[in-house]
């Protein structure tokens, strides 16, 4: 049963296994274990990225396909329902009629990238996504009366999506793991106190509805291409990926597939805009199109684990935890250095993203598999003969 | 050869031109300037297409602005595609450098000797810009140095670690800028000497009366200055033999006993300090710079290099050219449209070309 749904590519690792576990139940208890506005976001932002990420692997990992261009398929889902629900209300069939409207140019763009990719080599693919996303952006940017240029568009979501929207009548209460344990921590002894303070009042409204329509959605996408990448399809990727000649030689045309893949997972990129703009409910160019959007995107993928679908996963959640969180530590840190330095500088909570990328750098020398493979590999070896 | 290669070979040959069966008439003569000189033209096609466009005066200033933003271009591109070429390094990291390099010669422009830029007389002002541009040249090159050793030198010959590692190391570069420079742009006002414009005479026809704004002829020349010493080194010079070779076949020349490495090493770091003259050169075209400016101009370089087709010099000094100027054309047109208009050329030329303009080495 439980190897069907996991296709038969279950994690592998006991240390890995947990910490899939821990991000299922944050995930899927989410709001009622975090308390705050900043926590849900990052929750809802974690279940959207997860799509991203996972749909990027496919490529990357998967197939060795580097395609820069993941972020326009994206932002053409975010922008496809900002443009739909501005035109036609807030109502389902503007949601609907979004959806398929970003779908079907993302097909046919993502068509038009992978046949021109035909025609060039590998490396010339990472190129050309490059300059077609640059130009994508600039064009989202520059048609102001149809985006909204740099101030972006206000997503005007259902009713029953948004803050008024009350489906219980009857009072829900959340438990606040980190008020529980940061009191564990200072009072211990005052342990009744503790788990008094720790229960907080959840308003379940049409946000929290919308958040557990991402993260079903983004627990069925998983699992589908947790069957996609262990199919036949699957394997024929990773033998494109092993050795394309190989691949060819032996009968299979690796352009359909490699071209097959593209298209999949621009279409769950663009799934995952259409979430991101229903969560969001506000998109720009800065939170969908962005260049440094797509190398976060990349770095998550590298990180979790290339061509481990568990990796995309672990690495998006570590990531938005850095991106959200990392800045109150280096803050901790900067108030122990004294001011004015280079030093200082360097713990600046702006630079955050410095010690990621050389953490990336040194993650790609080190740990060529990410996390993810990093754990499958140590749990390998320690039982050699199994 | 066997005579049974032989004619194969005459065949695929007289296959892959079929322009040549037409005859000798104009229609041939200009279907075979279309195939043997891609680059021209698409350059004379470029420059004739919105001369009906545009009216001649205002063509003119956009030629000339197009040449000058061609030229800073094609310093920028040079030496990516040179790297590319050589060692099949695709360095993404190139934009930090153009960063790095305006941000490099900003600092002696704004700061160190500000007093000298800021005078009016052309000699005190170009004591402020050479040191300006060497400086440029000099921090763009030493940090390509480092950079090689550290991040590029590990992943040689593996294309996907490549990509990341130098997309990591191009974060990193550009978070070092915002911590020596601060995270906020900067303005770089341009030495009074390069201000203004030449105006040309009335006396010649078409083109007379029109302003030529002085700072871009300067790019002009300097663009054309680098390109000659370019080509001289690449056709005349012993490391210029070198690198065509290594470029051909890398292995055959490491088997004739020369160190390709260090050759590289040498290709890499001048690419880097051509990047920052660019960047520099940039720098005082816009008279602002920010962190990000070399990510932008990325695009506009990835594009070069794919348009002139890899380890080509001379493609990738035309394919510059034509981004410049499909760039004003267009920007002046349609000003929304230019960057579209960029990719748009890109993709045409690889439909019509796979393989470049002028392709040196098989892809």
């Amino acid at each position: 049963m439980l190897n069907a749904i996991f296709s038969g590519d279950t994690p592998r690792s006991r240390p890995l296994t947990a910490i899939l576990l821990v991000i299922l139940v944050c995930l899927a208890l989410g709001p009622f274990l975090f308390d705050g506005t900043r926590a849900f976001s990052t929750l809802g932002m974690i279940c959207v990225f997860i799509v991203v990420v996972a749909s990027y692997d496919l490529m990357l990992g998967y197939t060795h396909i580097v395609s820069f261009a993941h972020t326009m398929f994206f932002g053409i889902g975010a922008y496809g329902m900002a443009i739909a629900t501005d035109a036609m209300g807030n109502n389902f069939t503007a949601i609907l009629v979004g959806l398929a409207g970003a779908i079907a140019l993302s097909v046919v763009l993502s068509l038009l990238l992978g046949l021109l990719s035909l025609r060039v080599k590998a490396i010339f693919f990472a190129l050309v996504t490059l300059a077609v996303a640059f130009a994508f952006l600039s064009l989202a940017t520059q048609l102001y009366n149809i985006t909204g240029g740099e101030d972006g568009l206000r997503v005007r979501v259902p009713r029953e999506l948004g803050p008024a929207f009350r489906p219980f009548d009857g009072e829900l209460r959340g438990f606040s793991i980190v008020t529980f344990l940061s009191g564990l921590f200072t009072e211990p002894g005052n342990l009744g106190e503790v788990l008094r303070e720790s229960v907080f009042k959840v308003r379940f409204s049409g946000r929290e509805l919308m958040y557990y329509v991402a993260f079903v959605v983004s627990l069925l996408v998983f699992l589908f291409l947790l069957r996609m990448v262990n199919s036949p399809f699957g394997r024929v990727l990773q033998a494109i990926r092993e050795n394309e000649f190989r691949a060819q030689a032996l009968g299979y045309r690796t352009v359909f597939y490699r071209t097959a893949a593209v298209i999949v997972s621009a279409v769950l990129a663009t799934l995952a805009g259409v979430m991101f703009a229903l969560i969001n409910r506000y998109v720009n160019p800065e939170n969908t199109l962005d260049f440094q959007l797509m190398v976060f995107i990349l770095l998550m993928c590298v990180i979790g684990g290339m061509g481990t679908l568990y990796g995309s996963v672990v690495g998006v959640a570590l990531f938005l935890l850095a991106q959200n969180y990392l800045q109150d530590l280096l803050r901790l840190f900067a108030a122990q250095v004294p001011e004015g330095g280079v030093m200082a500088e360097l713990v600046a909570p702006d630079r955050w993203l410095l010690w990621f990328g050389v953490l990336f750098v040194l993650s790609v020398y080190f740990f060529p598999t990410g996390i993810v493979g990093q754990l499958r590999i140590w749990s390998q070896r320690r039982k050699p003969a199994a | 050869m066997s005579a049974l290669e032989k004619t194969l070979d005459n065949k695929s040959a007289r296959r892959e031109r079929p322009w040549k069966a037409l005859g000798k008439g104009p229609r041939a003569r200009f279907a075979a300037f279309r195939e043997e000189k891609p680059h021209l033209f698409l350059l004379a096609l470029m420059m004739l297409v919105p001369l009906f466009m545009i009216n001649p005066t205002t063509w003119a200033v956009l030629t000339i602005s197009g040449l000058a933003m061609g030229a800073m271009v094609f310093l920028m591109a040079s030496g990516m595609t040179l790297t590319f070429g050589l060692m099949n390094v695709l360095n993404l990291a190139h934009g930090a450098f153009i960063s790095l390099g305006a941000f490099a010669g900003a600092t002696v422009l704004t700061v160190w000797l500000n007093g000298y830029s800021g005078d009016s007389s052309l000699l005190v002002n170009l004591v402020a810009i050479l040191p300006a541009l060497g400086f440029a040249l000099a921090v763009a090159g030493l940090v390509g140095l480092l950079f090689e050793r550290l991040v590029i030198k590990p992943v040689y010959g593996d294309h996907l670690k490549q990509i990341l590692v130098t997309v990591g190391g191009s974060i990193i570069l550009l978070e070092l800028i915002q911590v020596i420079w601060g995270p906020n742009e900067i303005p770089v006002p341009r030495p009074d000497a390069l201000r203004g414009a030449f105006i040309v005479s009335d006396a010649i026809p078409l083109i007379g009366g029109i302003a030529l704004e002085k700072y871009r002829l300067i790019a002009v020349l300097l663009g054309l200055a680098v390109y000659g010493l370019m080509t001289w080194v690449i056709d005349r010079t012993r490391v210029g033999v070198l690198i065509r070779a290594g470029v051909e076949d890398r292995e055959m020349v490491e088997v004739h006993g020369y160190r390709i490495r260090l050759l590289f090493l040498g290709v890499f770091v001048a690419g880097s300090a051509l990047a920052g003259l660019g960047g520099a050169m940039w720098a005082m075209y816009r008279e602002i710079i920010t962190a990000h400016m070399g990510d932008e101009l990325m695009i506009s370089v990835i594009v070069v290099i794919i348009l002139g087709g890899l380890g080509s010099i001379k493609g990738c000094f035309y394919g510059a050219i034509l981004v410049g100027l499909i760039n004003l054309y267009v920007g002046f047109l349609e000003p929304r449209l230019a960057a579209v208009a960029t990719v748009g050329l890109m993709v045409g030329v690889l439909m019509w070309r796979p393989q470049g303009l002028i392709p040196v080495i098989k892809v």
